[in-house]
């Protein structure tokens, strides 16, 4: 690793001014850490975002769940599971217990791997993106591969997730990383059915417009029977062809489906 | 350099770190306790697992400066007070839970945090804990049945893999 300058504020106009001065956010730090080690990145300084306590904590009011983005993988599996069951399992399920321990929702999202779990569960539930500047709709938010609609000096504060009437995500295992080599999130609504893909698509996470429409219709996993996904611009690797991830998007599915039913 | 405190193992231990001194070498190479071992650096084989504020972490993907004002527990913290082994670690040398015992540290870290919040783990619950703890040697089975030993459970003849 490069030297920085590092802090770690426990107010969020101290941490804002040091963004808006260059530094770079740190949450987690499973993901940069690494990153810095291997110099792909080489910022001045690194503000620590951790020690905020207004950035922290999981809070449901009504039909919406309110997470803070410095909240720690470990703590929405455990407070998010009264309210929004598949959330918190997807929570659970990233990485291993150390990294839950660490990790945050707010650092992933802001990353986009992929192939992490979260961006699925913000998109398919049509979740709103807070920041310290304005509030971005899951739609708007995922731009591609490790892009975000995040502007510089802006910084995630809160995701606010409408909790849906059934919801499930089935991922497939990248046995050594643990990350989703394929994982869907099937979300249920009284307007309709969202599902959204990651670990497929070159670009990123996205909303499968076809099963959805299928879904909304009749929420069953046979409701699939007909629909497809096409392997253009699936990612191709050591772990999977594209036509490879495009059966498996269905067939987990179809399996996520029959788990939120 | 600046100035660094943290509470290690019920003592509190000062040294000095940059930014960019990682948790593990801030243990490692300041404060003398080389127990925490440093097994990729990669955050990947958890070799390095140490407690902070109660929950396990992988050292090496930690700032030693985001520890300032810490609880930190190690390795060197898990012997009892008269220096005899925990029934833990315990029960990793009588089952032979380890073989160059490289990631051993990490292990025990690692299933010391389980045992805190699952005092009776199954043996798929402790193979699913431990998914972030790699070890060459022994297969794991040994670690599965240390695991189950130092939570008083019954250790099978043989333990069965699964996912």
């Amino acid at each position: 690793m490069y030297e920085f300058e590092f802090s770690r504020p426990t107010g969020m106009q101290e941490a804002l001014a040091a963004v808006a001065g260059g530094a770079q956010p740190l949450s987690g730090g499973m993901t940069l850490l690494p990153v810095l080690k291997q110099r792909l990145n080489m910022p001045d300084a690194v503000v620590s975002l951790t020690a905020i306590p207004e950035m922290k904590g999981v809070k449901a009011e009504g039909k919406l769940l309110t997470i803070g983005a410095a909240t720690p993988h470990a703590v929405v599996a455990r407070e998010a599971a009264a309210h929004y069951p598949a959330l918190a399992k997807l929570a659970g399920g990233i990485g291993d217990p150390m990294v839950r321990n660490r990790g945050t929702i707010g650092g992933s999202i802001a990353n986009n791997d992929p192939s992490a779990c979260y961006p699925s569960a913000v998109l398919a539930s049509g979740a709103t993106i807070r920041t310290n500047k304005r509030s971005i709709n899951a739609d708007q938010f995922f731009e591609g591969l490790f892009t975000t609609a995040l502007e510089e000096g802006e910084i995630i504060t809160a995701v606010q997730f409408p909790i849906p009437l059934r919801a499930a995500y089935v991922k497939f295992d990248q046995p050594a990383s643990r990350f989703a080599l394929t994982g869907v999130f099937v979300a249920q609504y009284s307007t309709g059915v969202r599902v959204a893909v990651t670990g497929a698509s070159d670009n990123g996470v996205f909303r499968w417009t076809e099963a959805e429409t299928a879904l909304s219709t009749r929420f069953t996993p046979e409701a699939l029977g007909g629909v497809s996904l096409s392997p253009a611009g699936m990612m191709r690797d050591l772990h999977g062809t594209p036509d490879y991830r495009a059966h498996l998007a269905g067939v987990l599915c179809r399996r996520a489906v029959a788990a939120a039913i | 350099m600046t100035k660094l405190t943290m509470t290690v193992n019920g003592r509190k231990m000062s040294g000095t770190a940059e930014g960019r001194t990682l948790l593990s070498d801030f243990l490692r190479q300041d404060l003398g306790l080389t127990g925490t071992h440093v097994g990729c650096d990669t955050s990947q084989c958890g070799a390095c697992t140490v407690h902070i504020d109660g929950l396990a972490v992988k050292s090496c993907a930690v700032l030693a400066m985001e520890c300032e004002g810490a609880e930190v527990t190690t390795i060197e913290g898990m012997a009892n007070k008269d220096g005899s082994l925990s029934v833990l670690q315990q029960a990793f040398q009588d089952h032979h839970g380890l073989q160059c015992g490289f990631c051993t540290p990490g292990m025990v870290m690692s299933a010391a945090a389980l045992l805190q919040d699952n005092p009776r783990p199954s043996e798929t619950e402790i193979r699913h804990h431990l998914e972030g703890n790699i070890c060459r040697c022994t297969g794991y089975h040994n670690i599965v049945k240390a695991v189950l030993a130092a939570s008083g459970q019954p250790v099978p003849e043989g333990v069965t893999a699964t996912d």
